[in-house]
């Protein structure tokens, strides 16, 4: 089983040799931050938080751990000052959009990343896939999908398969790190599908809030957020 | 036609096709690349059409309609063979005139090449400055093909190289010529191509691919394009060499939907080589097969990015994949796929005809062959150039393209378009070289060479190449997508005079992270003309931002210069 080791912060870490970097660390309590990875999902390598610094025959580099494989005699460094920087000019550059997202406010802190560095733009989506993901890979539904590209891409909610799926599903709520994507949904149902809300949907007034993973977010002074109340039980 | 099964049979019919013409009778070919089309060189080619047809069968005249002949800047072009008289900016009116002259041996003084200072005339291609500094290996047969007939490229030689390969060496003999040559990818890394070769021919697995890379999406860069539109059969021939090296027998031409005209050429080329048994099964009798499949681009630059072009091909949106394994190990389908641009591929032929000593005895120690450069910016004569590796760029700049236009001084001269770099006029006479450009900071990448003169704005250059990556990004990745979007941000400020103490910080630590984080080499290298500015033109990004912070835009100058 263990048929790699390799050297992550200067520790010895033995794994598998299907494994990724992150998994690796993961594996020996080595917490590398991410943005987009989620376990159930194939990796991603979108949000770019997870890099780290790779030696191999005495060349550095830079990769993301969720997608870089592990190999024999590998040094990995999960901090310094090169990767720190990185992760810090992302959250300031995400924190344009969402500045009040619970994870991304409790990474800035970690990183010390300035919220207020960039004109804010508050588009609240962050790009990060996990909602079209976990709706294509474990769903199967493809009731959220990108649409454009650069600067102008969004997620949006498909009306035709919204109307439909989402109603008893709306997981992926859970997994959003700002919210929008059950903004995008109800906004979705607003213009394309208004009253045609199920009955089963219509005893529950409030949405389901997070119950999924993502409570583990450190709980922050801002409290406009309703991430935060995720402990309390949905009235 | 009749399908060739030997090599032999494949001499019999070339010597057939040359038996059949007479080289000392005349030949008017008529460019219909890219920029004569839309100086309507058609209705030059079909004036001589009607001119000639009058004449009848007997006179001997041919009129063939070719491919770019390079000097696009003067178009039409017309070259009348075989003295290779080059007639300039041809209108139909001119057309009876020409014919009758050629008939009598004349020229039409009027329409030949003079200097602008000297007025000194130019009349065949090898005397007009343009194409005089030029070595025309790859692009020079345009003149003599009409792409859209297979004889026409057999009768230059074509096809020769390919039964070399097929009948004369083993394919480990094909590679080991093609690393001989050190041929490096003209498509933007410079990347040797038969060490790519050998990891696929090398990858597990049987199935393979080699793939064309026809996109050529970059602003200022045309060179691919005329090079396959005009001889597309050169393009071919190099991928069947390649794939008979590889061991492949799939290969995918990858270009772009909205060229209509090289769309046409490349259908009818694989059409008329599968007619000859110069494609699909068996090919010329050697038991080797190989098909080969069109793909059209979904109008985005992105995918002419190796992994999103696959990507593209297996029907999925040309996303860059993320994974940091090689194409060439897996590629399509997770299959070894070779992947080389137009240019490179069409370089294999003539290393295999001629030899990889004699190739490599052209170009510089560590760049060899020619390049072709998609010359145009501020420059007298834009164009397509086919120059040796290790040509200083003054050479090309002044001797070829004539010198900056309107009598103004260079400022600068950008290579590689939005993912290049700039180099002061200072350095113009760096050569022509893959690591000397790169270590400059202005790397070949496809060969789009842009001349820029004293007038131009590098923060606002800058900020163009930019705008067009911020649109043409997937938007995938955090670092490429917002990087970009927040540099552009500022130097739009700067640009309009709204420039803020601490930019050139903000820029360099922007710029920094982009070329570091992201996922493909879009965003990787979508910082390097930045970093090139930076590094050379600093002080006019200073003193820009300094116009803004003192709060009175452009007025600021005057007043500080009184």
């Amino acid at each position: 089983m263990s048929d790699v080791v390799m050297q992550i912060d200067g520790k010895e870490v033995k794994a598998r040799d299907d494994m990724t970097v992150l998994q690796a660390a993961r594996a020996a309590g080595i917490h590398i931050p991410t943005l987009c990875h989620h376990d159930k999902l194939e990796p991603f390598g979108a949000c770019r938080m997870c890099m780290v610094e790779v030696e191999t025959r005495g060349r550095k580099n830079y990769v993301v751990s969720c997608l870089y494989p592990v190999a024999m005699d590998l040094v990995v460094r999960t901090r310094s000052e090169r990767v720190d920087k990185i992760r810090r000019v992302i959250l300031e550059e995400l924190l344009a959009h969402a500045p009040n997202s619970p994870e991304l406010v409790a990474l800035a802190r970690e990183y010390s990343a300035d919220r207020d560095r960039f004109d804010k733009d508050p588009s609240f989506c962050i790009l990060c896939g996990l909602c079209v993901r976990y709706c294509a890979e474990v769903k199967q539904k493809n009731a959220v999908d990108f649409i454009e590209r650069g600067a102008r891409r969004e997620i949006s909610f498909i009306p035709e398969i919204a109307a439909t799926e989402c109603w008893d599903c709306q997981e992926c709520f859970a997994l959003c790190p700002t919210s929008y994507a059950q903004a995008a949904f109800f906004l979705t149902e607003a213009l394309a599908f208004p009253g045609r809300r199920k009955a089963s949907a219509k005893r529950m007034m409030t949405v389901k809030l997070p119950s999924m993973q993502r409570c583990d977010a450190q709980p922050t002074r801002l409290s406009n957020d309703r991430r935060c109340d995720c402990s309390k039980p949905a009235s | 036609m009749t399908r060739l099964h030997s090599a032999t049979e494949l001499e019999q019919l070339r010597a057939g096709i040359l038996s059949s013409r007479n080289p000392a009778k005349p030949c008017i070919a008529v460019c219909a690349g890219a920029a004569c089309h839309g100086l309507d060189s058609s209705r030059v080619a079909n004036a001589f059409q009607t001119e000639v047809g009058k004449l009848g069968p007997d006179a001997g005249v041919e009129v063939r309609v070719t491919g770019c002949h390079g000097y696009c800047e003067k178009g039409p072009n017309v070259v009348v063979g075989p003295d290779e008289i080059c007639y300039f900016e041809v209108s139909p009116e001119d057309v009876p005139e020409i014919v009758d002259r050629t008939l009598r041996g004349e020229v039409v003084e009027r329409l030949v090449f003079a200097h602008p200072d000297t007025g000194e005339k130019a009349v065949h291609m090898g005397e007009v400055p343009f194409y005089k500094h030029q070595t025309r290996l790859l692009i020079g047969d345009n003149i003599r093909i009409d792409p859209m007939r297979v004889d026409d490229y057999l009768a230059v030689g074509g096809y020769a190289a390919l039964a070399k390969a097929l009948f004369q060496m083993t394919p480990d003999q094909v590679l080991d010529e093609v690393k001989k040559a050190n041929l490096r990818g003209r498509g933007g890394g410079g990347f040797p191509a038969g060490r790519k070769w050998e990891t696929a021919k090398n990858a597990p697995g049987k199935d393979k691919y080699v793939i064309v890379n026809a996109h050529e999406g970059e602003p200022g860069a045309f060179m691919d394009r005329a090079l396959f539109t005009g001889n597309p059969h050169k393009v071919i021939e190099g991928l069947i060499i390649g794939a008979y090296a590889i061991g492949s027998h799939r290969g995918f031409i990858y270009t772009r939907h909205d060229s209509p005209q090289l769309i046409q050429h490349i259908e009818q080329a694989l059409a008329q080589a599968e007619e000859y048994g110069l494609l699909g099964e068996n090919i010329l009798g050697s038991g080797f097969d190989f098909r080969v499949e069109v793909h059209y681009d979904v109008g985005i630059f992105v995918s002419g990015e190796s992994s999103a072009l696959m990507r593209s091909i297996e029907g999925l949106p040309p996303e860059p994949r993320p994974k940091y394994i090689r194409t060439s190990v897996a590629g399509i389908w997770d299959k070894p796929s070779n992947l080389n641009n137009v240019e490179t591929w069409a370089n294999v032929p003539q290393i295999v005809g001629r030899g990889a000593d004699w190739y490599a005895g052209i170009g510089t120690a560590g760049s060899k062959g020619t390049k072709l450069v998609s010359l145009s910016g501020n420059v007298v004569n834009s164009g397509v150039v086919e120059v040796p590796m290790g040509t200083p760029l003054r050479k090309i700049v002044y001797d070829i393209g004539g010198g900056v236009a309107g009598g103004k001084a260079a400022k600068a001269v950008h290579f590689g378009g939005p993912m290049g770099g700039s180099i002061p006029v200072s350095l113009i006479d760096a050569p022509l070289d893959f690591d000397e450009l790169a270590k400059l900071g202005a790397p070949i990448g496809a060969g789009g060479l842009l001349v820029m003169d004293e007038d131009t704005d590098m923060v606002d250059v800058a900020r163009y190449f930019l705008e067009f990556l911020t649109n043409e990004s997937c938007g995938k990745c955090v670092p490429c997508r917002e990087g970009m979007r927040q540099t552009l941000k500022v130097l739009t400020n700067i640009t309009k005079g709204k420039g803020r103490e601490g930019d050139i910080a903000q820029l360099e630590d922007l710029n920094d992270v982009t070329g570091a984080a992201c996922l493909c080499a879009l965003g990787r290298t979508a910082s390097d003309p930045l970093k090139s500015m930076l590094r050379y033109f600093k002080d006019e990004y200073e003193t820009q931002i300094a116009r803004g912070s003192e709060g009175k835009g452009s007025e600021a100058t005057g007043s500080a210069a009184r």
